[in-house]
This record gives structure tokens, C-alpha cells and sequence, in this order.
């Protein structure tokens, strides 16, 4: 009984840590809240879904068509919405993303229509039983796809030469500037893999809960930010690890406090962070400068 | 100098507000108006253009109800323009999006009666329908919801419903799984965070005990976001029940039947009309419907000549089977037209409230034959029709036989 309840809630949590890791990466860096994060999950998802469904593609061209695609919305979307507000206020920033979060809902709407479709699963491992339990292949790909992005972002943060250009960025944009690091090429690489990411995560999303919509994003986006603050905000194990930890909450909620007030559990957890330890599980502590 | 620069770009700016804002509005009276001299062009109307006003969610994640009602309201307003219209009127459709939302359905209910509309098919859902109910009560104009199913939808004298109310559909759910099923442990998984779910969940239960069936496990879910019913299903299954009522709409069914089948349990389920539309919705997987038994008052398949034509129109119009939602407002049309004419109603720029008033009376004395059964209305507002039991068999609706 438990072992099943556990099992279902590392599921749903590998889907957090995974959407979460796209959100932790950009604030990270570029020190902005993407909330359009989660849309673009959603436009992953339908890339996916035409390339696989609609035109018929195989699974290998659909998911490296969404992440390519994902990769210019990205870059695009910071072109276009948040290069302009470079030196803006933080709160101007985050007031586009929610706009550019209702652009591509609305955009997919119009598109794709208001019905959900439903998603062809990109994964083909099949059901695996522990005992009583079961672990659907796609949890396991998605756990072991968020490992690898893990293993693969802290590489390239501390090795490649773009990655210590990122580090630099976040420490102090100004400094970074006068050492000759080219900031708006940084934070665009930056929104490109994000948004790659994000491709990945809609693509795991969708096959593990096979239905896309417009919408499909908006939910998921929020419980992986939730998710980002609960491992810290910026630290990418501590997304990976408060990804899995926030679905299992919600599911060990559900199963023995009640169905009902999950949700409400899953949002008091993200007051409680904000309250008791607002850096969150593996957050750095931000010295204030005077 | 600098101010009255300032002054000159607002006032322009302004200007050009106003511009676009008028422009808006013109655009919208032409679309009403071109729509009217289409339907001009089948038969010169003697009694004018009457507009009926429709209200319901065209964006926002709801948008698929709404614009069901849309569509299938049109199809119906098109058939009877073509036959000649109503007592020499013609009719037309001004549908506005309330988003789901109830302050936005107000807003939409104004326009409405701006562009002059003499009755309201609509609110398609519950909680705007709420609201904008309380306006046509001061207005005393003639209220038709197609969908709204909640009991306060229609509190006032003025409002009727197409559809079963969310008690009706609770209390017939748990009569039939006890009298013609014959099973007695039942898990549910619901919505509480949607009237429709929660108000037919809660009647059910009342109408169980009497019943005398057990509730071996409720479970809920709230929202349409949620996706994951995994833990849901394993508490279900440890309470191994007989059958398991789905009192929600297909989409989160679709997911309810993939995750279980996945799990690799073997449940009977059962739903109510909010599951019509999941073998379109579980497109390649529609195998899993096999055996899903539903209460419902349409199902597309139904071989009846007047359901056969209505879904051959809805998807030469617009290339899908229509749900229970747009045959609502099909019917909804029909109505109205029945209750004009039964009112002898001919002058389409009578005053609202008279024809409200003439309308609410003359709904009372009528029969129709619509799509989604055979309907008379009580002074409750309530539509008196006999829900279905269906099975789905082969893929396509089957009526269930003991």
C-alpha cells in the first residue's frame, strides 16, 4: 500500500523535478521567474504531438523536432519580451512573463482549439511491477532523464568556458560586462536551454499523463516553481531533489490526509519554505551588499 | 511648450482609442447583421430580425462548452431560417464569451441587451449562470440555459433548463446502479472543485443511503489541471469495489481509464452525461471505453432520424461529432421557437419583458421533440426527460440490457 502510494508520488514528482529544473536554470542565471516556463511545456507537448500524431513522425524525429522548436521559442521569447526590459524593475519582468504565459495559452488555443487531445505515449518501456506496485516505464525514463540533465547542466556550468560565462553573469552582470563576457549572448544561451528543457519536460509530461490542451502547462508549471523553492531557487540538485520531494507530499497527502486538500497541502509547504527557510533545501545564502 | 506637447500626443492617443474601440463595435454589428441577410436571403422576414442573446465560455479552458453551445445553437437557427423562420421573424444569434467567469458574464449579459436581444439561451455553465440569472430576473427576460445544471442556475421564474439538473442526475445514478445494475459497493471519484461534480457527488450519496448502497471510497480530484489519479485508484482498488461512479467530464475520465488500465485494474465504471464525448477523447486508446456505462439524455449514436440529421449538420459545419452540450443548445433553439409560437409572438421589437413574460408562460404548455428526448417543463424551470442508460459496445453507444 504504501510502497504504491510512494512509488506513484516519485512519478509525479520526476515530472516536477524535471519541469522545475528549466525554471531553477533560468532564475539561476538570468535571475528572472520565468512564468512562461510552463507554456512552454505546453508548446513542446503539441510540437510533439503534431510531429507524432498528425504528420505521423517517429518518436526519435518528434522529440528532437519539440526541443529544436522549444529552443527558438525561447531564444525568441527573451528577444523579443525580456531583452527590453534588461534594466527594468524586477516586477515589470515578471509581470511580461505572466503576459508571454497568457500569449501562448491563447496562441494555442487559437491554433490547436479548446479541446484536449490525446497524447500518444513517445515511450515504449512497458509497465514494471514491484510486488503489488507498479512503476510505469515512463517514470523511469523521466528519472533517469532528470538525472542526466542534472549530471549534464552542472558539467557544463563548472567546465565548458559558456557555463563560467553563466556563473559570472549571475554573480554580478555589471562585472561580468567589463571582463568582457558578452551578458546578452549569455542569457539567451541561457533561455535556449531552458526552453529546451522545457521540450523534454512536455514531451515526459504528456506521455506519462497522455492529454495535452492549452492549458496543459499552467498547473504543472506552478508545482514545479513551488517545487524550485523548495530545493532552493537556483540550485539544480535541489530542483531535481524538491521536485520529487513535493510529489510525494502531494500523493502521501492525498492517500492518507485527504483527496481533497492535496493541493492546499502541496501551497501551504511553499509558505512554510518562504517563512522558515526562504532560501529553500540547497539555496545559496544571498549576502546584501552595502 | 513641453506640456502642451503632452497634451496634443494624449488627446491623440485618445482619439485613436476611441477609434479602435468603435471600430470593434462596428465590426460586431456587422457580423449580426451579415448573419441576418443570410438569413434574409432564404425568406424576406415580415416580423424583423429576433436576436437571441447567447452567453458562454469561447476562451478559457471551459471554451469547449461554450462554443459546442455556439455552434449547435446555430445549426438550429439556420435549419429553421431555411424552413421560413418563426410566426414571419427571423431568427439570429449575438453569442458573447463570459470566459468561464461570472463578473465577465454580467459584462457579456449587457452587451447582449445593448445589440437589442429579446432572450437569453445561456449561461452555458453553472456559476456564471448564478449570476447573470439574478440580471434577466430585473429585466423579466425569458431565460433558457442549455447546460447550466446547478439548482440555483434558474432560481427565478423567468429561467428554464435543457438539460437534467445536477440533483436529478445524482439521485437516477444511484437509483439505477441499485434497481437495474443491482450492485450495493460503489467507490467515487469526483471534482470539488466544480459544481457539476460536486453537486451530483453529494446527491448521490444522499440518495445511496436510501438506497442502501455502500460508499466504499470517495475520492476527489479538484480541477481540470489535475492529471495524476494514480493514488486515487489505488485506494479504490483496496476498498475493492463493485463499481466505480464517475461523476465528471470526459476529459479527466479519459485519464481516470488510461491510468487504470495501466495499473492493470479491472474496474466497471459508470458516469453521468459529462462523460459523453470520451471515446472522441481517447482517440487511438478508445478500446479502454469498452464496457464505461453512462445516464445520459444524448448520445451521438442514437439512430432517431431528428439525432441523426442534427449530428450530420454539426459535422458538415464544422468537421466534429457534436457532444451533449451543443444538441443542448440545439434543442435550447427549438424550444424558444416552440414557445414563440405557442405565445404567438410576431413582432420580433416587442418590449423584453413582455415577451419574457408571454414566454415563461407558454414554455409550460409545451412538448418538444428534441435530440435529447421528448420535453415539458415544470414552473420550477426544470426539464422533465428520462435519461438513458448506455453501454459502449464495439465503440459506439448501446442502450443496456439486463
Amino acid at each position: 500500500m504504501f510502497i504504491s502510494y510512494l512509488l506513484s508520488g516519485v512519478s509525479l514528482g520526476a515530472i516536477y523535478a524535471l519541469i522545475a529544473l528549466g525554471y531553477t536554470m533560468v532564475y539561476g542565471i538570468a535571475k528572472m521567474l520565468n512564468f512562461a516556463h510552463g507554456d512552454v511545456i505546453m508548446v513542446g507537448g503539441y510540437v510533439a504531438f503534431t510531429l507524432s500524431v498528425t504528420l505521423g513522425g517517429s518518436a526519435w524525429v518528434a522529440i528532437i523536432g519539440s526541443i529544436v522548436f522549444c529552443t527558438l521559442v525561447g531564444i525568441v521569447i527573451e528577444k523579443v519580451a525580456y531583452k527590453p526590459l534588461r534594466s527594468a524593475s524586477k516586477l515589470a519582468v515578471l509581470i511580461t512573463a505572466i503576459g508571454v504565459s497568457y500569449f501562448l495559452q491563447n496562441l494555442a488555443l487559437l491554433i490547436f482549439g479548446s479541446n484536449s487531445r490525446n497524447f500518444q505515449s513517445l515511450v515504449s518501456i512497458p509497465v514494471i511491477s514491484i510486488g503489488q506496485a507498479t512503476v510505469p516505464g515512463e517514470t523511469i525514463v523521466t528519472i533517469g532523464v532528470s538525472i542526466l540533465i542534472v549530471i549534464g547542466l552542472m558539467l557544463f556550468i563548472n567546465k565548458s568556458k559558456s557555463g563560467a560565462a553563466m556563473l559570472a553573469v549571475s554573480e554580478d552582470r555589471g562585472a561580468a560586462e567589463l571582463m568582457g563576457i558578452n551578458v546578452n549572448k549569455t542569457i539567451s544561451l541561457t533561455f535556449a536551454i531552458g526552453s529546451g528543457l522545457a521540450a523534454i519536460a512536455g514531451i515526459l509530461m504528456c506521455s506519462q499523463y497522455p492529454m495535452i490542451g492549452p492549458y496543459t502547462g499552467q498547473m504543472p508549471g506552478i508545482k514545479a516553481f513551488i517545487a524550485a523553492v523548495f530545493g532552493g531557487i537556483g540550485s539544480i540538485p535541489g530542483a531535481m531533489i524538491g521536485g520529487v520531494v513535493i510529489g510525494i507530499i502531494e500523493n502521501l497527502s492525498k492517500a492518507y490526509i485527504s483527496s481533497q486538500l492535496s493541493d492546499a497541502i502541496t501551497f501551504v509547504i511553499l509558505i512554510l519554505t518562504l517563512v522558515i527557510k526562504p532560501t529553500g533545501l540547497f539555496g545559496k545564502k544571498l549576502k546584501e551588499k552595502v | 511648450m513641453k506640456n502642451l506637447k503632452r497634451i496634443i500626443a494624449m488627446l491623440m492617443a485618445a482619439t485613436l482609442m476611441v477609434a479602435a474601440f468603435s471600430a470593434c463595435g462596428d465590426s460586431q454589428e456587422t457580423t449580426t447583421a451579415a448573419q441576418g441577410d443570410e438569413s434574409n436571403r432564404a425568406k424576406t422576414a415580415e416580423g424583423g430580425t429576433f436576436l437571441i442573446g447567447g452567453i458562454g465560455p469561447l476562451t478559457g479552458p471551459a471554451a469547449v462548452y461554450g462554443i459546442a453551445v455556439q455552434r449547435g445553437a446555430q445549426i438550429a437557427i439556420d435549419e429553421i431560417n431555411a424552413a421560413g423562420g418563426v410566426n414571419g421573424m427571423t431568427l439570429a444569434l449575438d453569442f458573447q464569451d463570459d470566459e468561464h467567469d461570472a463578473e465577465k458574464a454580467v459584462n457579456a449579459y449587457n452587451t447582449i441587451k445593448d445589440n437589442g436581444a429579446k432572450v437569453l439561451l445561456g449561461t452555458v455553465t453553472s456559476t456564471p449562470c448564478e449570476a447573470v440569472v439574478e440580471k434577466t430576473y430585473e429585466d423579466g427576460m425569458f431565460q433558457l440555459t442549455p447546460s447550466g445544471s446547478s439548482v440555483n442556475a434558474i432560481c427565478h421564474e423567468n429561467a428554464f433548463r435543457i438539460c437534467f439538473s445536477d440533483p436529478s442526475q445524482g439521485t437516477a445514478a444511484a437509483q439505477y446502479i441499485k434497481e437495474n445494475l443491482g450492485y450495493t459497493k460503489v467507490a467515487v471519484i469526483y471534482d470539488n472543485s466544480d459544481v457539476y461534480s460536486s453537486g451530483i457527488y453529494e446527491k448521490f450519496v444522499a440518495e445511496a443511503q436510501v438506497q442502501g448502497i455502500e460508499i466504499v471510497s470517495a475520492q476527489a480530484f479538484s480541477g481540470a489541471d489535475n492529471k495524476d489519479f494514480n493514488t486515487q485508484l489505488i485506494a479504490i482498488n483496496n476498498a475493492q469495489p463493485e463499481i466505480v461512479f464517475l461523476p465528471i467530464y470526459y476529459q479527466a475520465a479519459a485519464l481516470i481509464l488510461q491510468q487504470s488500465s495501466k495499473a492493470g485494474y479491472n474496474f466497471k465504471f459508470f458516469g453521468c452525461d459529462g462523460l459523453d464525448g470520451i471515446i472522441g477523447q481517447l482517440e487511438g486508446d478508445a478500446a479502454l471505453a469498452e464496457g464505461v456505462m453512462l445516464l445520459t439524455p444524448f448520445v451521438s449514436d442514437d439512430p432517431a432520424e431528428n439525432v441523426q440529421s442534427f449530428v450530420q449538420a454539426y459535422q458538415a459545419a464544422y468537421g466534429e461529432i457534436p457532444n451533449q452540450f451543443a444538441a443542448d443548445a440545439y434543442d435550447g433553439v427549438y424550444t424558444i421557437k416552440a414557445a414563440l409560437e405557442q405565445a404567438q409572438i410576431t413582432d420580433a421589437s416587442a418590449d423584453v419583458r413582455e415577451i419574457g413574460t408571454a414566454l415563461s408562460e407558454a414554455i409550460l404548455q409545451i412538448t418538444v421533440e428534441g435530440v435529447t428526448g421528448t420535453m415539458k417543463w415544470t414552473e420550477d424551470g426544470e426539464c422533465a426527460k428520462t435519461p438513458k442508460g448506455m453501454v459502449i459496445s464495439n465503440g459506439v453507444y448501446t442502450a443496456i440490457t439486463q
